[in-house]
């Protein structure tokens, strides 16, 4: 695993929970938080490996929890559980094309909120439900959605900026050399 | 079939989440404390910024912009200058009647402005952060507002930061009364309004509904937790409820807590 690939992202939960809390525009414009950790969670899962999802999920989770009055706790599983489904079958997704991604953000902005949820209920809080969770709910997998592709190819760029390109190897093979003459 | 690092990842996960959510309440609201220490900086940044946005505003502003302002300010300020001789006096009037009818009145409340540092960024919690907290004089369950209302009562307190309960979440409810007709409600959740964020269900009304929409609510000192008289909002609509055996309001509160950048908290 490329440690500059898992920085990155650890940095970019602890500014994602950051926004999440401080960043009013959004509340006002859509009625809900803007929530970046679900697509920071589907580019783990499709370009990290376990122990970077495992990582992001329980520090993003904690963040999360400390900032907000959820019972400490609540949110690292459903990040983590939302990233394994997309990582354990990473091998058969459509990864490179922006519709795959959009969709993917989308399905993990809609059950990240909805497995928290089961997990604050079960807790025995009270959280503040009604109609107007629906559509919180609604448009936070639209923005989870949008935001994903953006955020791949965001940290696409930074990573051509802070990490080294793999070598390339040549069509020379060893094995497949003519050796040519009496040995 | 989940090989041993998958194992190993969800035990990992599995495990912080029940110590976690297994913690007693002072030990969690301790972990809290010390990992939102970490957002400190960014957040005291962020006020910097706004700072230095607002300096650099008013530097730029045109002098003849401020003459008008200042003008304007001047007119009301002789306004509230009668208005204040005027309350004096009714004030002084209050204290000998009071007096006469041997009646003590409550403290009066000194308040603290906070700044808003952040929302809670769960869609499901109405509360917020401030910038003040145990070493500035606050604990839990002081009223916090703001000038055109009641926004809700301080929570959590930590030693410089402290959780406000917004009215409309499930964890504040306000005792009130209707000023016009004296009846008596608990302001309990946010309402099933999705554009309006600041309608809330006022519960507990008396059967023989008396109240009309235009009607100011007030808290009405019951409970103990806010004092009487507090603005609160204004009574949308009505309904009967339970097969008309109680009734219930809608009231759009004063203070919008969406925009909220400064609150003012009662101290004692």
């Amino acid at each position: 695993m490329n440690r500059t690939r898992l920085t990155l992202v650890l940095l970019l939960a602890y500014l994602a929970v950051f926004l999440q809390a401080a960043w009013q525009a959004p509340r006002l414009w859509l009625g809900t938080p803007l929530s970046l950790l679900p697509p920071l969670v589907v580019y783990a899962a499709l370009r990290l490996d376990l122990l970077a999802l495992t990582l992001l999920a329980l520090a993003g989770g904690v963040a999360l929890d400390a900032l907000s009055a959820n019972p400490l706790g609540t949110s690292p599983l459903p990040l983590y559980l939302t990233g394994w489904l997309i990582w354990a079958r990473r091998e058969t997704l459509v990864q490179e094309q922006d519709y795959a991604r959009l969709l993917l953000g989308a399905l993990a902005g809609l059950l990240v909120p909805l497995f928290t949820l089961i997990l604050v209920l079960s807790s025995g809080a009270e959280p503040d439900l009604g109609r107007h969770t629906l559509w919180q709910v609604l448009a936070g997998t639209v923005v989870a959605g949008v935001c994903t592709p953006v955020l791949f190819r965001l940290l696409d760029r930074l990573e051509r900026w802070f990490v080294h390109p793999p070598l390339t190897t040549g069509a020379y093979r060893p094995d497949r050399e003519i050796k040519r003459g009496r040995s | 079939m989940l090989k041993r690092p998958q194992w190993l990842a969800w035990g990992a996960v599995a495990l912080v989440t029940l110590v976690l959510l297994n913690l007693p309440d002072q030990w969690a609201a301790r972990v809290k404390v010390a990992v939102g220490v970490l957002f400190l900086p960014l957040f005291g940044l962020v006020g910097s910024a706004q700072h230095l946005a607002g300096e650099a505003s008013r530097a730029l502003a045109p002098r003849d912009e401020l003459h008008r302002q200042l003008e304007a300010l001047r007119r009301d300020h002789q306004q509230l200058q009668l208005e204040l001789v005027r309350a004096r006096e009714a004030l002084e009037e209050n204290r000998r009647l009071r007096h006469l009818l041997d009646w003590h009145p409550p403290g009066p409340w000194k308040t603290r402005v906070c700044r808003v540092l952040a929302r809670d960024p769960a869609s499901w919690w109405q509360s917020l952060t401030l910038d003040a907290g145990a070493r500035d004089g606050l604990r839990s369950g002081l009223p916090v507002l703001v000038p055109e209302g009641l926004v809700g009562r301080v929570d959590h307190v930590a030693e410089t930061t402290a959780e406000v309960i917004l009215v409309g979440d499930p964890r504040c409810r306000v005792a009130v009364i209707v000023r016009e007709t004296g009846d008596t409600g608990v302001l309990s959740t946010r309402s099933a309004g999705v554009l309006d964020h600041r309608l809330v269900d006022l519960t507990h009304l008396p059967r023989l509904l008396a109240v009309r929409p235009g009607h100011t609510v007030l808290t009405s000192g019951l409970g103990g937790v806010f004092p009487p008289g507090l603005p609160v909002g204004t009574v949308v609509d009505t309904r009967s409820v339970g097969y008309g055996l109680y009734a219930e309001a809608r009231v759009q509160l004063h203070a919008d807590p969406a925009r909220l950048r400064e609150v003012l908290v009662l101290l004692p």
